[in-house]
Order: C-alpha cells, then structure tokens, then sequence
C-alpha cells in the first residue's frame, strides 16, 4: 500500500544504507506472497484507502500474518504506517460498527467515529517515547523528534501491553486525546506520522537501519539539507492556520 | 421577484468593484460570496434564465484547461458564454460570473448564451443541482490535497451521488481511460458519452508499468488488480480486469493519432468516423486529453466540427497553465503543478527534448495548495537527473522539495523570497534559453504577477519570426 509519499520511506532507507557501503535489496510482497523466514532485516507497510484496505487485510492475516508474528517475535525491524499501523492493531471497528479483526502485532485497536466526526489531519511533531538505542546521527540530528503529517479518521486506542512509539507535541496522533502517538513492540513500530516519515527524520531512519543490523553506530552522514527539512517542519508548529 | 436576489446581486457587484479598487485581487470570489450570503438560491435563480444551459467540467486535473477549451469552441461557432474566472471553481465563483451579468431585476445581460463552468470535485453536488446542466464532463481522478478531501474514493462517491440526482436528459462526458471516471457511467441516468486515446504510440514504455502515483490499480467491480495493454500515466490508459472482464469501453470520440513535441500537438479526433486533425498549441498527453474532453463536450452540445478545430488551433493557454512570458530575452514557461499525477506529466512534456532544463519550483502549503506535502514523494524528478542545469527552490516548504531533489540526485539552491527566486533563476538561465517555473496554486500566483511586470509585450519568440 502507498499513498501518501510512502515510496519516500523505502527511498530513505536504500539511500542511507546504500550512501554507507551496506547492500540493501528491496523485494516488494504482493498480495498472495508470504514473507520468507528469516530473508528480511526490514519489513515496511505503508497507508492505503479503505477499499484497498479491505482487500488487503484478509491476505495479511491468510498468508503474511503469522509470519509477520514471528518476525516481530525474532526482533525483525517492521516499520507499519497510517493504514497498516491500524491493520496491525488486534481489531478496527469501521464506522458502519463492523468490526474487521487485525493482525494483533501490536495491542492497539481502532475505531472509526463516522463520517460525521472530522478526520485527524495535520502537521505533527512528536518525541519518541524511547530511543531503542543510541545512533551515530543523535548528536548532529534531532534524534527524539519526528516530524511529518497526519490524515486519518480512525482513532486508536491503546492497550494495556502496548507501548506509544512518541508523544505528541502538536497535532493529534493515536487518537487526538491522549497525547500517544504510534505503537511499538520489540523492534516494531506503527506511527500515524507520513510526509515521507523517513527522509526528514533521519535519526529515526538510521535507528532502524541499525536496529535492523544489529549495530550500535552508523558511519555519520551529510545530513545538512535532511536537517533543514527536519526543523523547517518542527517550525510549522504554532503556525497560525 | 425576490426582494434579496436584488440586494444579494447589487451587494456582491459592490463588493467585487471594491475588492478590485483596493487591489485585493480580480474580486472573483468575494463578490459571489457575499451575494450567496444574502441569497443562498441565487445561483439557481439566474442560471434559470441562461437560454442555452450550462455545461459542468470538473475532475482532478484539466479542469481549467477544458473549460477554456469549451468555452473557446463556443464562442468561435458563435455563441456567447456565461463562465467563471480561471481556477475560481466553487459556488461562489459561478455566483460571481452570473451576478457580474446580471441586472438589479435579476434578469441576464443577453441571456441567450451557453454557461460553461469549471465545478470544484466536491462542489459537483451543488452545482449540478443549482445549474441543471446539458451537460457534465468528468475529466479524470487522481489523489489531490487528501487533507481536504479524505481519500480519492470519498470524491468517486460524491459524484456518484450527484450522477443519481440528474434528469435522464443530461448528457454526461466521461474519459474512459480512466477506470475510475469510466465507472461513472454505471450512475448516470442521462445518454453517456465517451472519449479516449487510441493512439498506443504515447504510452509509456511497457517494462515500466503503472507510475508511482496510481491511485486505482485494483477493478472497481471485484478488486482485482488491473491489467494495462497500454499504461498512458498514473492510472490512466487501456484498462481490463482479468478477473471479472470489466474493460475499458470503446470511445465515441477518440484520439486516433496524436503526436508530440516539447511545444505543441498535433492530434487527430475521429467521431462518427469522421477525422478532425487540430495542431494544438499546447504541449503534453495530458493538454490532448482536455482538447478530446472539451471536443467530445462540443459534439455532445451540437457544435460543428469546424468550429472545434478552428477554436483548438487558435487556443492561448489558461492562467498559469503552460503560459510564456518573454524576459530579458530568455522563454519563461509556468506549468502548475499540485499533484502527483499532474506534476509526472508536466516533468515528462519537459524532457521529451533531451535539452538541457533551467528550472524554478515552488512548494506552498497553503489551503488551496493542500496542507499536506507529501505526494512530492510520489512525483518522478528522477526524470529531470539527466537534462537539469540549475534549480532554484521557493516557498513555504522550500526544504521539504530540496530534500525530494537530493533523493534525485539533483542539486538546488533554496530562495524564499519569491522575487529573488526567480530573479536567481532567471540570472541562471542562459539567453535563448528556456526556463521552466514549476509552482503549486498559491505560488503560481505570485510568480505569475511578477512575470507579467517584468515580460516584454511582444514575446521574442513571436518577433524572431
């Protein structure tokens, strides 16, 4: 699923691996293919309308969702955003009050209040609830910020076991309410935030990738115009609208 | 009559007189605004007196482009138009071009005229029911400004709806190329129209596949992923679904030969199987596709042939849309772009030369540019890394596009300041040479008034010949 500039987000992650020497191949899982054990350092689900998520949640459960679960288990970073951060929840509730069963990778579930509520749609600044572990790029970045855009109209509420991803700063985030935003287990994480997500937060993006390879530090990159995108969008905050 | 249609006309020509005295802009929309304030009905009101009736274009992208087309056609076969200043496309700037023609009574000046007006997506209800169209051409579908709209589908059900409301006597024109305008036709009550490219020779290549910024891959009949015989742009091109066997319908009007360069088209509409062949003045697949919707309209209305081809070939380009400017002997084009979909083609008309490319773009987040930035992501600049000479960045999230550049492996320079911008781009652009200016809507505005202050009268490309 892609539709709000996700493809920037797999761009991101080739780029600043490719930029450090570390090989990185895309395969990219069609309905119908499963995830081969073990194959993969880092698996990305992007957003998609509703129809195209009713077509797509049946195949996520069928054929990649217990593979997804033990990837999760064996600490495979997996990067869910908006529409697949809801599939990934244990149940979506659409406003009609059909209750669609999720992935239950994270212990979060959604609802949609009708077409009568206002969807959550922003720009969003958060801060990361717990950095998963130190990065090259902290001290020259904006390791604990993530910045970027939110569109949804489904709330998501989280569950007793489930940890926020970040906390919101200005925007709306999980549910507009409670101040989470996202959802992280072991080295997963579900966020809300797209714009691409990746690019103008390069700190998050090398936490992955270092997640993902099992590293403390990555070898320093330019980062100068990733930084000036970063706080031009941290700027927005507070702007009069 | 009604005492308000009065006050509510001689209120919004008030207001759009002082709105221009002032010179907060052309008055388009305030004028209408306020007259809809006093008298929500007005639009129906008048448009009750237009002898011709109305004709409705609306869609993601072309909209402009095909109204002025249309309009163009009608006034060269003969027939005055009522119709709404360029891009103005909601109630209120239909409200403004009708109030501005009518008498304090509410009657219309010369009211025997067609009204051809350009409907924003979601103001389609509204309008058509208000307008009572002969008419209404839905040009195509694409993801734009999410963040007002929702999700492309909520828009696919808007018209739906609107499609059911109609009398059966509407004529509604639909681009069968595109799967999503295509299934229109399943809601309209009224005859159906169709038109399309048959000429395959402006697909894009095949191994490519689909664009990035495809919003309908999948049958909107039983979701399975479509199947292309030739893939135009985004998800535009000849359509069927395997599965179910729901396909692409034969046009009534097609495009039987186009042919393009960096400049302009030459392409042949066959209808009846009769052939019109109109060099179009204007560059781009997507620029054929408003001359074919704005031709099919034509021919659903009753104009001649003659007419229609008379009016394409002599076509000036709407506001911002593939205009020239002429400055310090430098060729100054403005293409707006405020999607995905849009921008692709914009980038693809550009390179089809193989010249070297000077370029100024913008990216505004205002409302009317859609708040959210995040379709640059989906736009192919890759295809700009070879050709491109210097780029020079602007607007409000000038950094955001700088970063989308990086990723292409295209170095820019940011300049905040729209005047110094393009006064940077043009001192980078070689004399003779062409520079293409890229903005969103806010943005094409501002840099559009510069251009015209600083464009010679005569542009150089006219008086070298």
């Amino acid at each position: 699923m892609n539709i709000y500039g996700d493809r920037g987000n797999v761009l991101c992650l080739t780029r600043r691996c490719r930029e450090r020497g570390i090989e990185a191949e895309v395969n990219e899982l069609g309905a119908g293919e499963t995830l081969t054990d073990g194959a993969h350092h880092l698996i990305f689900m992007g957003g998609a309308q509703d129809r195209e998520q009713q077509r797509v949640v049946a195949d996520l459960r069928r054929t990649k969702g217990p593979a997804l679960l033990e990837a999760a288990d064996a600490g495979t970073v997996i990067l869910a955003v908006c529409g697949a951060y809801q599939l990934f929840g244990t149940h979506y509730v659409a406003a009609s009050g059909e209750r669609l069963e999720g992935l239950g990778l994270f212990d979060c579930w959604t609802e949609h209040p009708g077409p009568a509520d206002d969807r959550l749609i922003g720009n969003v600044v958060a801060t990361l609830a717990e950095p998963a572990i130190p990065t090259s790029s902290r001290d020259g970045g904006h390791p604990f910020t993530m910045v970027g855009f939110e569109n949804h109209g489904g709330r998501t509420h989280l569950g007793a076991a489930a940890q926020p991803l970040a906390h919101v700063r200005s925007g709306y985030g999980n549910n507009g309410k409670d101040g989470t935003e996202g959802a992280r287990r072991n080295n997963a994480f579900g966020t809300y935030i797209h714009g691409s997500l990746l690019p103008k937060n390069p700190a998050f993006a090398d936490m992955l990738i270092a997640l993902a390879l099992g590293v403390d530090e990555l070898a320093p990159l330019d980062d100068e115009i990733e930084n000036a995108a970063h706080t031009a969008a941290l700027r927005l905050v507070g702007r009069l609208r | 009559m009604n005492p308000r249609t009065s006050i509510a006309i001689g209120a919004g020509k008030l207001t759009g007189a002082a709105s221009r005295l002032f010179g907060r802009g052309g008055g388009t929309a305030i004028a209408g605004l306020t007259a809809l304030r006093i008298e929500p009905g007005l639009v129906a009101t008048l448009a009750a007196h237009i002898e011709r009736g109305s004709v409705l274009v609306t869609g993601t992208n072309g909209k402009t482009t095909t109204t002025s087309m249309l309009d163009a056609i009608a006034r060269e076969a003969g027939t005055g138009t009522f119709t709404n200043p360029s891009g103005s496309n909601l109630m209120r700037g239909i409200a403004t071009a009708l109030a501005g023609e009518a008498g304090l009574t509410g009657d219309l000046r010369n009211p025997d005229r067609l009204g051809v007006f350009e409907v924003d997506e979601a103001t389609v209800p509204e309008a058509a029911r208000a307008l009572a169209p002969r008419t209404v051409v839905f040009t195509n579908l694409f993801r734009d400004q999410l963040d007002r709209y929702g999700e492309v589908d909520t828009v696919a059900e808007i018209w739906r709806a609107a499609l059911r409301e109609l009398p059966d006597t509407t004529a509604i024109v639909l681009n069968v190329d595109d799967p999503a305008v295509a299934s229109l036709a399943e809601d309209a009550r009224g005859p159906v129209v169709g038109y399309g490219v048959e000429d395959t020779n402006v697909a894009s290549d095949a191994e490519l596949g689909l664009d990035h910024a495809a919003d309908y891959r999948f049958c909107i009949g039983c979701g399975a992923e479509l199947a292309y015989d030739a893939a135009f742009y985004g998800h535009v091109g000849h359509w069927r679904c395997g599965a179910c066997g729901r396909a692409r319908p034969v046009p009534d009007v097609a495009a039987t030969s186009v042919r393009l360069t960096p400049q302009h088209s030459t392409v042949t509409l066959t209808h009846n199987g009769h052939d019109l062949t109109v060099a179009l003045p204007l560059a781009g697949l997507y620029n054929v596709q408003n001359a074919l919707a704005a031709a099919t309209a034509a021919f659903a209305l009753g104009f001649e042939a003659d007419a229609i081809g008379r009016a394409l070939i002599a076509f000036a380009p709407a506001f911002g849309r593939q205009e020239r400017f002429d400055v310090d002997g430098r060729e100054v084009i403005v293409y707006l772009a405020k999607n995905p979909t849009g921008l692709n083609q914009v980038l693809r008309t550009i390179t089809t030369d193989n010249l070297p490319d000077y370029f100024l773009m913008f990216l505004n987040d205002g409302i009317q540019d859609g708040r959210d930035i995040s379709w640059i992501w989906d736009a192919d600049y890759e295809l700009l890394r070879a050709e491109t000479r210097s780029v020079v960045v602007s607007g409000t999230r000038a950094e955001e596009l700088v970063l989308r550049l990086k990723y292409a492996d295209i170095a820019a320079t940011l300049e905040r300041d729209t005047e110094r911008a393009l006064a940077a781009a043009l001192e980078s652009t070689p004399r003779g040479e062409t520079l293409y200016v890229i903005p969103t809507y806010t943005a094409m505005l501002d840099v559009r008034e510069l251009l015209a202050r600083r464009a010679s009268k005569r542009p150089f490309w006219e008086a070298a010949s």
